[in-house]
């Protein structure tokens, strides 16, 4: 079952008044559908939605398809904006396009990718999908930036994330590499973290640099 | 191969490198049996120390590179430590590690090696690694590594006999190279074989090198190869196209995986024995709720207890109370009486600004317990590895005040000698932080010879040694926050190495205190003659009363007597001559409560002494020292003036 565009946005639609605004239906005026459009029709004959004169409902069975249609979106918006660097309006649009080709496990695969994102950028939650449940699980939060960790919390450097490259080879020529096990020792008044047998300082900055694995709980 | 480098001296060269904190000056020392500093904090050795060493009755000129964790430079004293390694043709290079760390640090032993060098390793501080449960074979490692390799601990005599035995009977680069990746070795191949001119490096590593897009050796490569340059451009470019990595990561890595084989059998780990007392001690050092007040502990102690009770009071009471006043003086000045004919070369040696008389007593009785107690105190916490735990602590303040926590050295050692500590603002990372640093030494950090007086001085009136206090560190915040929001220029970032906290040596402690006392007896001592002299000259001349009527409305301004202008004269050429002469005019009661409280804020913020002014110079250059004098000239009687109708409105001291 392949749902068209429209049909995802409206179902988005529903979503967001519903579960999040409170409200019990939207009117055909607000999703800018007429009364006859297809992607009405073609929600309520999967019963997804329920068509009473002017209003429509969300019906208990298109809750879920719905709630993914928010995930995707807002995974999609996480993308535009945290990796592919586009920002205000134009990300949005591109992610409105985007959102759509995330089906069919690609949402899952972006998910782990961005490290299972809670919030869009607008703030509004995330919907959690299966995988962020079983990472939650398993502990296993993927990569995180050192400033992430508590004191005491071991781990592995996964890689240096430094804009500046002289600061990236002065830290690796200290001993700062990636695959090499840490201790953070102290996340207070800076970062101290423990390599083999030496111990390395740096500040919050330099910190959101460096990102980890950390090991599992 | 035996190429016997000579240099014009006739010496054989031992050059001697590795990371800082590994006992490399210590083992210059054991070698040369002079002075060096040697320190905690990494940047402080940035001078280059050259001794001699005679080994198997044979001369060698040793030098003590600063510290480097790489042959690829990045900071400024890298960069002087691989020109060394490049153009001085050793006959040695000695690569001294930490044993505890041996993983991290052989990476730049297969550099050296593969630059072509002479290595000869030395893995230092074997008894701490042993005490920590490591093991390692010394022979096996250098049969792997194809050089001579020497376990030592050179803080205890251990080690020494074996390094200058294998010094004495070097034979020459092994030529030995080691295998990368296969894709590595291959763009390495590519380089190399564009090359045509002749290096003192091997080709293989200069590859390396400028894969890594060393600039220095890319404009050095560009001269020597003219035309052909063109040709290993376009492969280095190429190359870098083809891997889309940072080149400099891959071969890390693969250095890393290189070593992890190459001490395969080599380290052996037991478990080691659990948290030390040093490490307990290291976590309240670190520990904001419990560093805080270990921190405001020593200062007291050092600062108060030790510099100014002690040094201050104590001992200068006994050099200038009574050597000079009761001894010396009387007995100088009587001989100048009676042999010195003219008036004007009695004034310069014994009269009231004489070269002996002021230059010199002030010198020897007054300033050197004070520096040198101060000094002592610095170089035990040096010693200990407590500063740079004090940097990391204090980091996040002094981030607001657009500095690293690593600019808290200069600070702290300012309140010892400040144009000590202006030179060493030059151990900051960026431009930003060194000025800010100065700005703040110039303005704000009173010395410990100007605290010993003032600090006596204010006691005496109930409150303004309070009133000081806040004034000076109010002023300290506000310029500090003023010169981050204001000053263009990068935001500092804050990375180090903690050296782990050990028990001072006693002979690194000495060593230390008294090349800092040399440094400033050699730089210092010859100013306060010169100062002296340039009194003398203006009393003479009738300048100095002209300079002094000059700055008269100034004082009015302050709310302060005619005889004040002297003072801050003074004070330029010495901030403790200002210090001093308040000391008098408060004696014979010519100020009061208030006045005397706006004249020792203004000559705490009032410009650097002479000497001061000229490290700035050399440090910072005419624009900015200009400029910083000119603005610490108009705070300090700005804030001074300010002050005054501050007291005066709310009554203090009537």
């Amino acid at each position: 079952m392949k749902l068209t565009d429209k049909a995802e946005e409206i179902l988005e639609a529903l979503w967001i008044a519903t579960e999040e605004n409170g409200e019990l239906s939207m009117s055909l005026e607000q999703l800018t559908a007429a009364a006859d459009d297809a992607a009405l029709q073609e929600l309520t004959r999967l019963a997804f939605i329920e068509v009473k004169g002017t209003r429509v409902h969300l019906r208990h069975e298109g809750r879920d398809e719905a709630r993914m249609a928010v995930r995707r979106h807002r995974l999609a918006e996480r993308l535009m904006m945290d990796v592919l660097d586009l920002k205000g309006v134009h990300g949005d649009e591109r992610a409105c396009e985007f959102e759509h080709l995330l089906r069919l496990g690609v949402d899952t695969k972006l998910c782990t990718l961005l490290n299972h994102p809670t919030t869009c950028p607008h703030g509004k939650p995330i919907p959690p999908g299966a995988c962020c449940e079983k990472a939650r699980k398993t502990g296993d939060l993927g990569v995180v930036p050192l400033t992430e960790l508590k004191a005491g919390e071991e781990g592995e450097i996964a890689y240096l994330a430094t804009g500046d490259s002289k600061k990236m080879q002065k830290l690796m020529s200290m001993g700062v590499l990636p695959g090499n096990r840490f201790t953070l020792r102290r996340a207070f008044p800076s970062y101290i973290f423990r390599i083999g047998h030496s111990e390395f300082a740096v500040d919050a900055e330099l910190g959101r640099e460096i990102y980890v694995r950390r090991d599992g709980a | 191969m035996s190429n016997l480098h000579e240099s014009e001296s006739g010496h054989r060269k031992v050059v001697l490198v590795g990371n800082p904190n590994v006992g490399k000056s210590v083992l210059f020392n054991a070698l040369t049996g002079s002075y060096s500093v040697v320190s905690n904090y990494p940047g402080t050795s940035v001078e280059v120390l050259r001794g001699d060493a005679t080994i198997d009755a044979q001369t060698y000129r040793v030098l003590d590179t600063p510290g480097m964790y790489s042959l690829l430079p990045i900071t400024e004293e890298e960069r002087v430590g691989r020109t060394i390694l490049l153009t001085e043709a050793a006959e040695v290079v000695v690569h001294v590690i930490d044993a505890r760390n041996i993983e991290r640090m052989l990476p730049m032993t297969l550099q050296l090696i593969e630059a072509g060098l002479p290595v000869i390793l030395a893995v230092n501080i074997l008894d701490e690694a042993e005490r920590l449960g490591m093991t390692i074979d010394i022979p096996l490692l250098s049969k792997r590594l194809g050089i001579p390799v020497v376990g030592a601990a050179f803080a205890r005599k251990r080690g020494y006999e074996e390094l200058c035995a294998a010094i004495a009977s070097y034979t020459g680069p092994a030529g030995r190279a080691f295998t990368y990746a296969a894709d590595l070795e291959q763009d390495m191949a590519r380089i190399a074989a564009s090359m045509h001119g002749r290096y003192s490096l091997d080709r293989r590593a200069l590859a390396l090198l400028l894969l890594q897009k060393d600039e220095e050796l890319t404009a050095q490569v560009a001269t020597a190869e003219g035309a052909g340059f063109t040709a290993i451009e376009t492969a280095l470019r190429e190359v870098i196209f083809e891997r889309r990595s940072d080149l400099h990561l891959t071969i890390s890595m693969e250095r890393r995986r290189l070593c992890r084989s190459l001490l395969d059998g080599v380290v052996v780990q037991s478990a080691g024995p659990g948290t030390s007392l040093a490490d307990r001690l290291s976590d309240i050092s670190l520990n904001l709720w419990t560093g805080v007040p270990l921190l405001l502990l020593i200062l007291y102690f050092v600062l108060y207890v030790f510099v100014g009770q002690f040094g201050a009071g104590t001992l200068v009471d006994f050099f200038e109370g009574y050597l000079f006043e009761e001894w010396i003086n009387p007995f100088v000045i009587h001989l100048g009486n009676d042999y010195l004919p003219w008036y004007w070369l009695r004034e310069l040696i014994v009269g009231e600004y004489g070269v002996f008389t002021l230059g010199v007593r002030y010198a020897v009785a007054l300033i050197m317990p004070i520096v040198g107690t101060f000094f002592l105190a610095f170089s035990v916490l040096e010693d200990s590895g407590y500063f740079p735990r004090l940097a990391l602590l204090v980091d996040r303040l002094f981030k607001r005040f657009g500095m690293s926590g690593r600019a808290v050295i200069p600070i702290v050692l300012g309140l010892g000698c400040d144009t000590m500590a202006t030179m060493v603002t030059r151990t900051l990372e960026t431009v930003r932080e060194r000025i800010i640093a100065t700005v703040l030494l110039a303005l704000a950090i009173p010395c410990s010879a100007q605290l010993g007086v003032i600090m006596g001085l204010l006691s005496e009136v109930p409150g303004a040694l309070a009133i000081w206090t806040g004034v000076i560190v109010l002023i300290f915040i506000v310029i500090g926050l003023l010169s981050a929001q204001l000053l263009p220029g990068e935001k500092p970032v804050f990375y180090m190495e903690v050296p782990p906290l050990r028990m001072p040596q006693l002979r690194n402690v000495l060593v230390k205190t008294l090349s800092r006392m040399h440094w400033y007896f050699f730089e210092i001592f010859p100013l306060f003659v010169i100062a002296s002299v340039l009194l003398w000259a203006g009393k003479m001349s009738g300048g100095l009363k002209a300079l002094v009527s000059l700055m008269e409305p100034t004082m009015h301004l302050l709310g302060l007597p005619n005889e004040a202008a002297a003072v801050f004269v003074f004070g330029f050429f010495r901030r403790d001559f200002g210090a001093a002469g308040l000391y008098d005019m408060q004696t014979s009661g010519l100020l009061s409560a208030t006045q005397l409280t706006v004249a020792a804020v203004t000559l705490t913020l009032f410009v650097p002494c002479v000497a001061q002014f000229l490290m700035m110079k050399k440090e910072r250059g005419w624009g900015v020292s200009l400029g910083i004098f000119v603005f610490v000239t108009l705070t300090a009687f700005g804030v001074g003036a300010l002050l005054n109708k501050l007291l005066i409105v709310t009554g203090f001291g009537l």
